[in-house]
């Protein structure tokens, strides 16, 4: 269990910048042929803060966060924004509001990283393509913001794994949604760079107030930097809430068929996830 | 504004003033190209004269050649080259793959095997073989999207099902060439090899402001080919809509290639170069629809001219543009380079 004596982040609260916006499934069911990855699941996404959703491989919640992007449409049941179906929204008001950075995104050949974060702007861009004077300003600082300045006129192609995936959120930031998904965005990092990767998100959720949705698969991350953890199996929604109040032995179990220890994270207070080796413990 | 924003700003002009003067020179050289073709041909006509002659006044030995024989194989040079240009730059971009352009998977050979079968067996001539390459090329093309696109588009599997479907429609014009009497025959020949002869008053005054038309919805269709290029998840996320997008463009690039060979018949390796050249010549890939037009505009002029002018025998423009054409290919293959 864990220990209360940590202080509860904030994650609620809303900075300067975003305005919020609150995204909903109601009774969503979506599949591909055949039986529904997901069957009549609801949830009412956090205003704010990090929200992290977690699951064993296939549990859905990729297509969950598809899904949400409206990149996939539900057989059953609706997204909604704002109170409205997002489906019937126009579909670039809803891109200055919703993004979504997939799991592995392709670039064209020879395109370089400033060019590709400037995309990023288009939602804000008129049908004729006008730019705004505060574009090259809101590309820069993006570039800034994820240390891809130096790397700015180099094409992504010749780019690391690590150094692309920040190009990309370099590009989302520059979208300057209000909402942000990343569908696990931390797959081809290296530790220090999925913890880097988690603190920019964090404070990009700080101090823009964007409500950042990450579906993730790092357990131990996730509920370090999740101010709402989401926790799903076969398509469901098992646990919703708090990591400190959602991570137990028993969800861990009922999750991912997971025998566990959860003790306090030695830093920041939040769960600590520690596998139990059932062939060398008593 | 911050140094980085003020040099993002500074790069991103010059790129624009690059790709700018790239276009620039095209067009410059399709209009020196067009005035060649005005100029010379059976007799020299100083400019002056041609210019005369293009206002309207009657100059004795002059005006016949020029406004009636010149000037529309000029014209239907520059907008078949341009349609060429552009349609076939749009399929490789749409479906990722230089091989899928519509002369190698059985668009051009679904108007030739139409054209040649309207020649050959009912002795269409004129418009009504245009129709049938227009009907021919829409029909292969409606056949290639039933067989490959399931499941969202694969460029490769276009590319394979369109192989199949060009080989199978050459079979059906070479059994046209054998089949049919010797004088229709030679006739679909001709058509084959792709020329501007037939490019007069007549046929343009239909196919023209088609293919301008054509050319410009292109165009502006093809302003959302940069964020396409980002994949379709990507650009949904932007706010386009791909598949709408890519149906109106794959549209657009369709009656491009069948209009244009209509009028000059299949001109071989146009709509296949002109985007990998293109590619290579701009930065920006904003710039590479209008890119296309011009080098799809400018090689066929230039192709004309040599045909014209630099043989003892005048040879067909579709022979000029092979010869050039299939060296290059071979090139791009042995390059591995084979993504748009």
């Amino acid at each position: 269990m864990t220990d209360g004596g940590t202080t509860d982040r904030d994650g609620a609260s809303q900075a300067a910048g975003a305005s919020a916006h609150r995204l909903q499934a109601v009774d969503l069911t979506v599949g591909y042929d055949g039986a529904p990855v997901i069957d009549g699941l609801s949830l009412d996404l956090p205003t704010g803060g990090v929200t992290m959703i977690v699951g064993g491989n296939g549990c859905g919640k990729s297509t969950l966060l598809r899904t949400l992007a409206r990149l996939l449409r539900p057989r059953g049941g609706t997204v909604l924004l704002d109170g409205e179906p997002i489906a019937r929204l126009p579909t670039k008001e809803v891109a200055r509001i919703v993004d979504l950075l997939p799991q592995s995104p392709v670039a064209p050949d020879g395109i370089t990283v400033a060019d590709l974060v400037d995309r990023g702007r288009t939602p804000h861009r008129s049908w004729l393509g006008g730019r705004a004077r505060r574009d090259d300003e809101v590309v820069a600082d993006a570039l800034e913001v994820t240390g891809m300045a130096e790397l700015a006129d180099r094409p992504i192609d010749e780019l690391s794994g690590g150094q692309r995936q920040r190009a990309w959120v370099a590009m989302a930031l520059a979208q300057e949604p209000d909402v942000l998904l990343l569908d696990e965005p931390t797959t081809y990092l290296d530790l220090a760079h999925q913890v880097e990767l988690l603190h920019l998100l964090v404070r990009l959720s700080r101090e823009r107030g964007t409500q950042v949705v990450v579906v993730m698969h790092e357990l131990n991350l996730a509920t370090r930097y999740a101010d709402h953890l989401v926790a799903m199996r076969d398509g469901r929604i098992v646990a919703d809430g708090t990591p400190n109040d959602v991570v137990t032995v028993e969800l861990l179990r009922e999750v991912f068929d997971l025998e566990a220890v959860v003790m306090p994270d030695p830093v920041a207070g939040t769960p600590l996830i520690v596998p139990v080796d059932v062939h060398r413990s008593a | 504004m911050s140094a980085l924003a003020v040099r993002l700003g500074t790069i991103r002009r010059r790129l624009i003033r690059r790709d700018a003067l790239v276009v620039v020179v095209l067009a410059a050289l399709a209009a020196v190209l067009f005035g060649v073709g005005l100029v010379f041909g059976a007799k020299v006509v100083p400019l002056p004269d041609v210019l005369r002659a293009l206002s309207g006044q009657t100059v004795p030995g002059v005006s016949f050649a020029v406004v009636e024989l010149r000037l529309p194989r000029m014209l239907g040079a520059l907008l078949a080259g341009a349609a060429f240009g552009l349609g076939g730059m749009l399929f490789q971009t749409l479906l990722r793959n230089v091989l899928a352009s519509p002369d190698v998977i059985g668009i051009g050979a679904g108007s030739s095997a139409a054209a040649v079968a309207a020649i050959g067996f009912a002795g269409a001539s004129g418009i009504a073989v245009s129709g049938a390459a227009i009907a021919g090329g829409l029909g292969s093309a409606l056949l290639i999207w039933a067989l490959a696109a399931r499941r969202g588009m694969s460029g490769l599997r276009f590319v394979l099902v369109g192989i199949a479907i060009a080989a199978a429609l050459q079979a059906v014009i070479a059994y046209v060439l054998t089949r049919a009497d010797v004088k229709a025959a030679h006739e679909a020949a001709v058509w084959m090899a792709g020329s501007l002869s037939r490019s007069l008053w007549d046929q343009l005054a239909l196919v023209a402001p088609a293919l301008a038309v054509l050319v410009g919805l292109g165009l502006v269709a093809a302003r959302r080919l940069p964020l396409l290029r980002l994949g379709d998840d990507t650009a949904t996320m932007l706010g386009v809509r791909p598949q709408a997008s890519r149906l109106t463009m794959i549209l657009c690039a369709v009656l491009l290639i069948a209009v244009a060979t209509s009028l000059t018949g299949p001109i071989a390796f146009v709509a296949f170069l002109a985007g990998p050249i293109s590619l290579r010549l701009v930065r920006r890939d904003g710039a590479l629809p209008v890119t296309a037009a011009l080098v799809g505009a400018t090689t066929v002029l230039a192709a004309d001219a040599i045909g014209q002018h630099l043989f003892p025998v005048a040879l067909p423009v579709g022979v000029v543009t092979g010869a050039v054409g299939a060296p290059f290919l071979l090139w791009l293959l042995m390059r591995g380079r084979t993504r748009a």
